[in-house]
């Protein structure tokens, strides 16, 4: 029912290779990801989905490569370049505070965008004190996008699994990226859990226009939400292409079925 | 109250245009609109509808949540002289095809993603489904379904269309008579289809009307409506008694922020299932056995206080200085702090209904100076039949006829009643209508009961399920089921009770324990178990669950009608009655027939006098594998009371 419109190349990953000593995390990886549109990488454990998306999001430095977003090409940057160029992330291990309520974890999200300095914020002064409440309402948008209005002022330590990674999506969402980075979303959870979170995935694609980069190891779960799949084998790029080419994909099919290698 | 629904809206809008109407929390906050403002939304609404084609007598369907927009769609239907009929939010799409095609229904308001992919689903079976509009946008952006549009984009065209005829609204609601069609709700049959019953403008806002006079409601009372609005109670709490007093109506953010949202309003005049009293009672206990010691001693000791003086308080007998005092001080240190953790700090008038409610799960709201009391009504009657007046509450019994209605026994001792807010038919169904409603406009209630010597009405049991025992001391004496197996359930080691006696001599029953309560007592004493079945045989068990039996059959004893229903010998099942064994329905009711032919060696065995019984029951596990469990079962005679007419 759903008509998308995937616009144009906004990433684009070429020939990285990254380096851990004498470990090969990646050897000369390419792809490109589109506007609007849900791509995921997948790949057996140890595959390199993790280090790919740290490479994206700054965390590593790949030795050989680039990476353009929106033209801008960049070799080295720092993690608050890349969220300030408009990428967020969710982490496979969340990390959230967990001492902090639901509304002050997502509340993080939006630090980059706080104009007010430290002193006016601590004494809420004017012009502070408005922009909280700007913020806040944003907040407040996302925790009813994501339907966890009931532990708006629970402790994130105190909440089931789901729920925090539930969380940990609304902090990303609260920098209003442009491009969000998924690891694992959907790892842990239950069924109920992940076909919630398969929803909200969509959703947040189809309300916010949000281009989405996730890792999974589900199968099932890709296969159904995104529209490209990279895959991904020791560090190697093994198959890219929409759902139903990746699932007839001769390397792939031997690679998740480890039938000879 | 020969008024209609639109009419009192624009009273109130007129006569207090800036008063709260009702309530949504949203982002966090309450956000309030005002009468003035209600009344704007629901004029642009009834044109934005009249464009659309909808015309007087013909149904639109809400399905939806508590919503300030669902509530003024309703309105807007009834200004226009169209029928809401609302549905279940959690109906499965099936459930929904037969009332849309029963009440021709080609118009849906639905309130977000979740209904409108029901209502599409449906579609091909409902082909005259022709607009379905929706409140909430989220996740129907890319929808492209003919006839889909958004409540929002009929209101804007509604307004635009009430400038150009600004006395249109006007005219539709003058149009309006209180004898036309108000609203249809569908009751859902055990068996066959849903009914329809039609209620018009007159005995909604009547029975409204009597109900808020006896508790004396103000415009000043706050109500959280979180209960289906498809239901009629809640139609009538939340919307004809709305208009009736004009007080303000709060929609909490979700549902799963009731609590929240109950505590944060703290309304003075509320309704809930027995079932919600009880979920608010075990958290209470859970977290009372997590508190410190202090607390806990504290918390005990007040309570038996409370047990002891609250009842009597509320009830305005006479109370001792010293037990007053005491009293006050359990307000200030346990009482209050509950009431406002519970969400009733400021409650006035709170009601229960649907089902039996247990006497000490109604003694403790009572006690901590909640005034909790209990109705008598179904869909048919408009809700109110019978009420509890203030200082006449009894946890057995479901208060005195309310103001309009008679009440009549039949031969066969069911209850037919005859009132100004009784149904005016069954939707296309005259049979259905002619089973309940006779000549003399008496409805026929199915419930058996009788009024007590008090003036106060009882309800027994359903009158096909009342028998007589036959033979023996008690001869003919009446058996209703359902009102022992519920005494017995109503202490928390029972967790199901299935009774026999009609055309016996003597009531015997089967009892079901609650693994987790009983498990729970097991361990606290360092009773070891193996589990169900090993539990439900011990002698420990069996001692427990007799001296149930026995204070059932005491206070049986008291009763003037029952007396004779007490329960002479009893035993333990081994194994859970579940619903995938066709013992209980998918609602969890007892199948008394079933379970009669399925184990009737064991009811041989009760009523030959044997003291034990060898089992053997096929069960089917949730992977839908089978298996066979069996034992040896006990079975106990437990001791029984001469009748005690006085205290009757």
């Amino acid at each position: 029912m759903a008509h998308k419109k995937i616009g144009d190349i906004i990433l684009d990953v070429r020939n990285i290779s990254l380096r851990f000593g004498g470990v090969k995390a990646l050897t000369d990886i390419s792809f490109d990801v589109r506007e609007h549109e849900i791509r995921a990488i997948i790949g057996p454990n140890g595959a390199g989905k993790s280090s790919m998306l740290n490479c994206i999001n700054g965390v590593y430095t790949p030795q050989e490569g680039s990476i353009t977003f929106r033209g801008q090409t960049f070799k080295h940057m720092n993690s608050r370049q890349v969220a300030e160029m408009g990428i967020a992330r969710t982490f496979q291990n969340l990390a959230l505070f967990k001492g902090m309520s639901v509304l002050d974890n997502i509340m993080t999200g939006r630090n980059l965008r706080i104009k007010s300095n430290l002193l006016l914020q601590a004494l809420r002064i004017g012009p502070a004190e408005r922009e909280e409440i700007a913020h806040r309402e944003f907040v407040e948008r996302i925790i009813d996008f994501l339907e966890i209005q009931a532990y708006r002022k629970t402790p994130v330590g105190q909440l089931p699994y789901g729920l925090q990674k539930r969380v940990d999506l609304g902090r990303a969402l609260a920098m209003e990226p442009q491009m969000l980075l998924l690891d694992e979303p959907m790892a842990g959870m239950n069924v109920e859990e992940k076909q919630d979170m398969c929803r909200f995935i969509l959703d947040v694609n189809d309300e916010f226009g949000t281009t989405i980069v996730l890792i999974e190891h589900d199968m099932g779960v890709v296969m159904d939400i995104s529209d490209r799949v990279v895959v991904l084998d020791y560090g190697k790029k093994i198959g890219d292409g929409t759902p139903d080419e990746v699932r007839n994909n001769e390397d792939v099919i031997r690679a998740y079925l480890g039938t000879s290698h | 109250m020969r008024t209609t629904f639109p009419r009192l809206l624009i009273q109130h809008a007129t006569a207090r245009p800036d008063a709260p109407a009702m309530r949504e929390k949203e982002y966090g906050i309450w956000q309030t609109t005002t009468w003035a403002q209600m009344l704007r939304r629901v004029h642009h609404i009834a044109a934005g509808l009249h464009q659309l084609g909808l015309r007087r007598g013909e149904h639109l369907v809400v399905i939806g949540a508590n919503r300030p927009s669902l509530y003024a769609t309703m309105l807007a239907t009834q200004a226009l002289g169209a029928i809401p009929v609302p549905l279940y939010q959690d109906a499965v799409a099936a459930e929904c095809i037969f009332p849309i095609n029963n009440a021709e229904v080609r118009f849906v308001v639905a309130e977000d993603q979740e209904q409108v992919d029901k209502m599409l689903e449906i579609r091909p079976q409902c082909p005259q489904l022709e607009h379905i509009l929706f409140d909430d946008p989220r996740g129907l952006r890319n929808y492209d379904a003919p006839g889909l549009a958004g409540l929002k984009e009929i209101e804007a065209a509604g307004a635009v269309f009430c400038q150009e005829h600004p006395d249109f609204f006007q005219e539709q609601v003058e149009q309006g008579q209180p004898d036309d069609v108000a609203a249809m709700f569908f009751t859902s049959g055990t068996t066959g289809n849903p009914k329809g019953v039609v209620h018009t403008h007159f005995t909604l806002l009547d029975r409204a009307k009597v109900g808020a006079e006896f508790d004396r409601l103000t415009a000043h009372e706050e109500v959280l409506a979180y209960l289906p609005p498809a239901w009629i109670g809640q139609n009538i709490f939340s919307y004809a008694q709305w208009l009736v007093c004009g007080y303000v109506v709060n929609c909490p953010e979700s549902q799963s922020t009731v609590m929240i949202d109950l505590k944060e309003i703290g309304p003075t005049y509320y309704f809930a299932p027995p079932r919600i009293f009880e979920g608010m009672l075990t958290s209470v206990m859970i977290r009372m056995e997590d508190a410190g010691a202090v607390k806990r001693k504290m918390f005990h000791a007040f309570m038996e206080v409370a047990r002891r003086i609250g009842p009597r308080l509320m009830d305005g007998k006479p109370v001792s200085l010293g037990e007053r005092l005491l009293y006050a001080i359990g307000d200030v240190l346990v009482y209050g702090p509950l009431r406002n953790i519970l969400g009733f700090s400021r409650v006035r008038v709170a009601y229960t209904a649907g089902e039996a409610i247990g006497p000490d799960l109604f003694t403790f709201y009572r006690s901590i100076g909640i005034n909790l009391k209990q109705l008598y009504g179904s869909t048919e009657t408009a809700v109110f039949v019978c009420l509890q007046p203030d200082h006449e509450v009894r946890a057995d019994t479901v208060g005195v006829p309310c103001q309009g209605v008679e009440i009549r026994l039949s031969d066969q001792g069911e209850i037919l009643v005859r009132s100004p807010g009784l149904l005016r038919e069954y939707y296309k169904n005259p049979k259905a209508t002619a089973e309940v409603l006779d000549a003399e406009g008496w409805y026929h209630t199915s419930d058996a009961g009788f009024i007590d010597s008090h003036g106060h009405l009882k309800i027994i049991d359903r009158v096909k399920d009342v028998g007589r025992l036959k033979g023996g001391p008690n001869d003919g004496a009446m058996f209703a089921p359902k009102y022992v197996e519920n005494k017995l359930k109503f202490f928390s080691f029972i967790k199901e009770a299935v009774a026999f006696g009609d055309g016996r001599d003597k009531v015997c029953a089967m009892i079901n324990i609650d693994f987790e309560a009983v498990g729970n007592w097991a361990e606290r004493r360092g009773l070891p178990y193996a589990g169900y079945t090993d539990l439900a045989g011990k002698p420990e068990v069996y001692a427990l669950i007799q001296d149930c039996v026995e204070k059932v059959n005491a206070d049986l004893s008291r009763d003037q009608m029952l007396s004779g229903s007490q329960i002479h010998r009893f035993l333990i099942l081994h194994k859970e009655l579940d619903a995938d064994d066709g013992e209980l329905t998918r609602t969890n009711k007892v199948r008394r027939g079933f379970i009669g032919e399925k184990y009737a060696a064991l009811v041989d065995a009760l009523y030959g006098g044997k003291t034990e019984q060898f089992i053997e029951t096929q069960v089917k596990f949730e992977d839908g594998r089978t298996g066979v469990i069996s034992a040896t079962l006990r079975i106990v005679d437990a001791k029984t009371f001469a009748p005690m007419q006085a205290a009757a």
